[in-house]
């Protein structure tokens, strides 16, 4: 039971830190050159990233784990 | 009323209202003084962490750095706030299980080595001391530029009032006064970030304005980069190719060293259950991220204002906020070509204007032309910025002495009552340590903020999230990673910043990797190292493992 529990967090961990990983490193720092070519508003797209999306996505991304989380302790009564 | 009136009195209010505070929430246990009882409310610890995150740099450097290097500034955006991810999915809840009062309690007990608990100790102490003596140079710039106090005095000040609230609360105390803190703070960062991106682009959201198009219907950022090429420079948000993987690796180190830094881990352990600390990581991110979605936009739109209002136009008609920067030295405009005219142009032969950094912030409600009262917020964010981030570093100070070194490492039989008391005395003693600091700051000081990063990253991340995620990793293998992974950290910086005397130079950089961004590398290290040495070495008792299993699970 517990172990489920363990696995399923890493599962989530998993798939989280490589969303982390694509908007930061990868949009707006790797593909940052590329995806300039596109506009959001005044925005080149990958400027946008490394200066705004980012930091969006990292605060989405922590309120997701937290909600997955929550319900994750719920099922397996482990909430406190 | 003059700016130098509105300054003195919003300087004072704020300055009143943290001493109340202070003395409505002194602290009675050891256990209120090191994590305020663990019974913070989770969105009070995240405005919290949001002030005692966010330094004197962040106020007042980070707008000014983005708006010189453009594109290239991102480094500080992504990697100052990234790291709060890492934090809230890998650290904070199970740390906040364990349930102890600091980082080297954590590493002392997960490693069953009194060893690893005094490695832990020295690197939380030396890198929340340069951190803090920044903070304090910071108060006393601030003082002495808006109010005409001199420096030493204005460090002084700040001293006594971090002294006040600090050694009287312990974490209780500085939890709440930083909640005030932030407040201020905030306020601020964005009523003049409104203003003026209402007046150039008529959004009064700066991070929307940030993309629209100004009143003469071109966009904002298409505008500055066309300017910045008119004068010689890169477009702002071009991407330069040769230094993008420098970006990547310090964006990396500013990440992984936030999530390693100890006071900001320490904040996780005031709260009530571990449900908390992980929304609380949540929170935290949120109030950052106000700030630090707004710096780019005051970034871009000082940038326009300042070329506008400077670039190609007679000195003899430079407004009087001109001639009083340069009266600071934060301006500096040199006639070369002796026509009266200021030529400011990426070419050093040619250029004649000199702009500190931090003027951008500073200077900014001037050169837009805000009321007063406006200059005064800003000084009283600062000087915000700065306190709230000094309380909690010392903090860290003092229970590091207070707590593993006294109660843990030389007289486990000390008293509750010794113990708080000692808690006290050693807070008061880092605070006036760090305050003399701070009136002869030691030349590198500014230099080895960047080593704190560094070294949070390659000596305590990976003891941390191995110490979790690997129930194998032993005594062995984290000490040996920590090590080896300071030590290379460290020698790579001495031997490669020249302001620390190191004869190291830029081309001989291991691909490319400046000193800022060399603590991925050292992590990297770290985690390869632990690794291996853990798996020939003797297992982890069964014991150890038992704490591990116990707090992945908050039940």
């Amino acid at each position: 039971m517990k172990e489920k529990y363990w696995k399923k967090n890493i599962l989530y961990l998993r798939i989280l830190l490589t969303i982390w990983f694509i908007s930061s490193f990868g949009f707006g720092i790797l593909f940052a050159e590329d995806l300039n070519s596109i506009f959001l508003g005044g925005f080149p797209l990958g400027f946008w990233f490394a200066q705004q999306g980012s930091i969006y996505i990292f605060v989405i991304l922590i309120f997701i784990y937290v909600f997955l989380m929550n319900k994750l302790d719920k099922e397996h009564n482990l909430d406190e | 009323m003059d700016a130098q009136f509105w300054t003195y009195l919003l300087v004072g209010v704020t300055f009143s209202l943290y001493i109340g505070i202070a003395i409505w929430s002194r602290a009675q246990s050891t256990k209120e003084f090191y994590v305020a009882s663990g019974g913070i409310h989770p969105v009070i610890n995240g405005m919290a962490t949001a002030a005692d995150w966010m330094s004197a740099a962040s106020f007042i450097s980070m707008a000014g750095i983005i708006s010189f290097l453009g594109y290239g500034g991102s480094q500080y955006l992504m990697g100052w706030t990234g790291g709060y991810v890492l934090l809230a999915l890998c650290l904070a809840p199970y740390l906040r299980k364990f349930g102890k009062f600091t980082v080297p309690d954590f590493i002392g007990e997960r490693y069953y080595s009194q060893t690893a608990r005094t490695v832990a100790l020295i690197c939380a102490i030396f890198v929340s001391f340069t951190y803090v003596v920044g903070q304090m140079k910071g108060v006393g710039v601030a003082f002495s530029r808006f109010l005409e106090i001199p420096y030493d005095l204005g460090v002084i000040i700040g001293i006594g009032i971090v002294f006040f609230y600090a050694v009287l609360g312990g974490m209780k105390g500085i939890t709440y006064t930083q909640v005030a803190q932030y407040c201020v703070l905030i306020f601020a960062f964005t009523v003049p970030a409104i203003f003026i991106s209402l007046q150039a682009t008529g959004n009064p959201i700066p991070q929307i304005g940030f993309g629209s198009k100004t009143l003469d219907g071109v966009y904002l950022l298409e505008n500055l980069n066309q300017l910045s090429v008119d004068l010689g420079f890169e477009k702002y948000t071009d991407i330069n190719r040769t230094t993008l993987i420098n970006v990547f690796f310090i964006t990396a180190a500013l990440m992984f060293g936030t999530a390693g830094l100890p006071h900001v881990i320490v904040r996780f352990f005031t709260v009530p259950k571990v449900r908390d600390a992980r929304i609380s990581a949540g929170w935290a991110l949120l109030f950052i991220s106000l700030l630090y979605t707004t710096a780019p936009a005051v970034a871009a739109f000082a940038k326009v204002n300042l070329i506008n209002t400077v670039s190609n136009a007679k000195y003899a008609e430079m407004p009087q906020w001109f001639k009083n920067w340069e009266n600071t030295g934060l301006l500096e405009f040199d006639d070369k070509n002796a026509d009266g005219v200021i030529q400011y142009a990426a070419d050093t032969q040619m250029n004649e204007l000199t702009i500190d950094r931090d003027i951008m912030v500073l200077a900014n409600p001037e050169i837009a032309n805000l009321p007063a009262w406006v200059i005064g917020l800003i000084v009283a964010g600062g000087l915000a910025a700065a306190l709230s981030t000094a309380a909690g570093l010392l903090l860290v100070i003092s229970t590091s002495i207070s707590h593993d070194l006294l109660k843990k490492n030389i007289n486990p039989k000390i008293s509750e009552k010794g113990e708080l008391w000692a808690a006290r005395i050693s807070i008061a003693v880092a605070v006036v340590a760090a305050g003399l600091a701070g009136l002869n700051p030691p030349g590198f000081v500014a230099e080895v903020v960047a080593l704190a990063f560094g070294l949070a990253a390659s000596s305590f991340f990976p003891a941390i999230i191995l110490g979790i995620f690997d129930k194998k990793m032993n005594k062995e293998g984290a000490l040996a990673g920590m090590i080896v992974g300071i030590v290379f950290t460290t020698i790579y910086i001495f031997y490669f910043k020249p302001q620390l005397g190191g004869p190291g130079l830029p081309e001989n950089y291991l691909f490319g990797i400046t000193p800022e961004g060399i603590g991925t590398i050292g992590m990297v290290i770290n985690f390869i190292v632990s690794l291996i040495v853990s798996r020939v070495t003797k297992p982890t008792p069964n014991k150890i493992k038992d704490l591990v299993e116990s707090i992945r699970y908050p039940k």
